[in-house]
């Protein structure tokens, strides 16, 4: 009898990065429900927070991190009509901009509402993962605030 | 700084290619850009090309590619993991060290095997975007509506998107091309609201192929050299949310330094999604009624993903040198809704 020799083979990466002091602190601040930004050198608050300002490259801050609402305000959205594979939802939905209280800048994710209800200016908030771990799907995704 | 110009260009059929490889596919128009300067492989004095293994789906994939060049004995080679337009932008650079006179440039991609607008995905923030694996067509209709909501209509972008169709008509390498009048265009459906199927790329596959020269090897390679006046390229923040989407200010910033001053016979914008053009157009200073904007339809009629842009460039270049105008302004995109611009002024006279 012939025996059939196999192994295990996954194609992946098999090394660990560290995701830094901001954007570090960014997933961990997400793993405890707060969402957390920096203030750049124009004065804005931005969401995520970078490691460096764009306008003048200086290292921002990661000890000076601001936490701002898991609600806000849509600044633009569009629809996928093709979800793919990984995307936060199977069936058609929106990707939004969203703008939480306290930040300047949008945060991209998906949103979980009917179609005909989205609208720029809307309000919505963060639906949280059961489980967060320290990963931008710690947020679901966002619905409509009520 | 040296003088340095397009001297040839030839650029491959776009389609949904699935009998040739890449370098098959390369190979002919490799040939038929070399062809009118007389060179071979071994006059040139650098090569370097564009492309992306992303595409292929393998590791040093472009490696390959260089079967078409015939590199051996070897020769002076670079690649970059950007459309063609920035591997011409190095060897511009190159070409400014003064002890070679002729560069050829090369870039090529195959779309069509795969899902690009997923595969681009891959290009975004690996931390807090990319593992959302937000498409392409997405985040460019994120893009579209907020300049809509910045005070413009959708008949603009029905307005572009019937252009680039009748320009195409007059160009056989184009993928999409026809008289399709606004209204017509207005009547079919949303895809990605709010942008229509339409306003969105064909899938295409190609390769394009530009010889540059420098002082008087150019006016002795070619007899109306298109020459490179200006070239810039600059970059927004990563972060799609922290940019305002209804402008490019990476786009004016290499505009103004590549000195364009609002002034061109013609324009080759890369603008894969319609409401693209318009941005690119305005940061420019570029006015639809003094220039040519796109003869020859652009990405909308034809979009071979790491070719496009250097398609652009090359396309400026072939209608200067061939008389039909005197300036130009060529533009190349990468990354997501625009993040990435290179800029390309061109000038010839008789």
């Amino acid at each position: 009898m012939t025996e059939v020799l196999s192994a295990p083979h996954s194609m992946e990466f098999p090394y660990t990065r560290s995701t830094g002091p901001m954007v570090g602190a960014f997933l961990t601040g997400l793993r405890d429900r707060r969402v957390l930004g920096v203030r750049d050198s124009a004065g804005r608050v931005v969401v995520p927070p970078p490691e460096y300002d764009a306008g003048t490259a200086a290292v921002l801050p990661a000890d000076e991190l601001i936490e701002v609402a898991s609600e806000g305000v849509v600044t633009s959205w569009s629809w996928n009509p093709k979800p793919r594979l990984g995307q936060p939802f199977e069936q058609p939905f929106a990707w939004v901009l969203v703008q939480l209280d306290g930040a300047d800048t949008g945060l991209l994710h998906a949103l979980d509402a009917p179609r005909d209800a989205i609208r720029t200016g809307m309000r919505v908030r963060i639906r949280w993962a059961e489980e967060p771990v320290g990963f931008i799907k710690d947020i679901a995704c966002f619905e409509p605030a009520p | 700084m040296r003088d340095v110009a397009v001297v040839s260009f030839a650029q491959s059929a776009t389609r949904r290619d699935q009998t040739r490889n890449e370098v098959e596919i390369l190979l002919p128009v490799l040939r038929e850009a070399m062809a009118p300067t007389g060179l071979t492989t071994h006059d040139i004095g650098f090569t370097c090309s564009g492309s992306s293994d992303y595409l292929a789906g393998q590791a040093f994939a472009f490696v390959s590619a260089l079967d078409a060049v015939g590199p051996w004995p070897p020769i002076q080679e670079s690649h970059v993991e950007m459309d063609g337009a920035w591997a011409l932008y190095e060897a511009w650079v190159r070409l400014q060290h003064g002890d070679i006179d002729t560069a050829l440039v090369y870039a090529f991609g195959k779309s069509s095997p795969g899902d690009v607008a997923r595969v681009l995905s891959l290009q975004l923030d690996p931390y807090v975007t990319g593992p959302l694996w937000p498409d392409a067509i997405s985040l460019a209709a994120l893009q579209a509506r907020a300049f809509l909501e910045a005070g413009h209509d959708e008949k603009d972008l029905a307005r572009v998107v019937a252009r680039s169709r009748r320009n195409a008509v007059g160009n056989p390498h184009a993928q999409l091309s026809g008289d399709i009048d606004e209204a017509t265009l207005l009547d079919e459906p949303l895809y990605a609201d709010p942008l229509r199927m339409h306003d969105c790329p064909p899938i295409s596959d190609g390769a394009a192929v530009v010889v540059l020269a420098a002082g008087d090897k150019a006016r002795e390679l070619c007899e109306r050299p298109a020459w490179i006046r200006g070239i810039d390229h600059r970059i927004d923040v990563q972060a799609l949310g922290s940019r305002d989407l209804s402008q490019s200010a990476s786009t004016r910033l290499a505009g103004e330094k590549a000195g364009v001053g609002g002034r061109a016979d013609l324009a080759e914008l890369h603008a894969p999604f319609s409401h693209q053009e318009l941005i690119v157009a305005e940061a420019l200073g570029l006015d639809e009624t003094a220039t040519s904007i796109n003869p020859s339809g652009g990405a909308l009629a034809s979009n071979p993903v790491m070719v496009a842009g250097l398609v652009r460039i090359g396309e400026a270049a072939r209608r200067l040198s061939a008389g039909e105008g005197e300036r130009a302004v060529a533009h190349a995109t990468s990354g997501p809704a625009l993040q990435q611009n290179l800029v390309c002024v061109l000038e010839a006279t008789s």
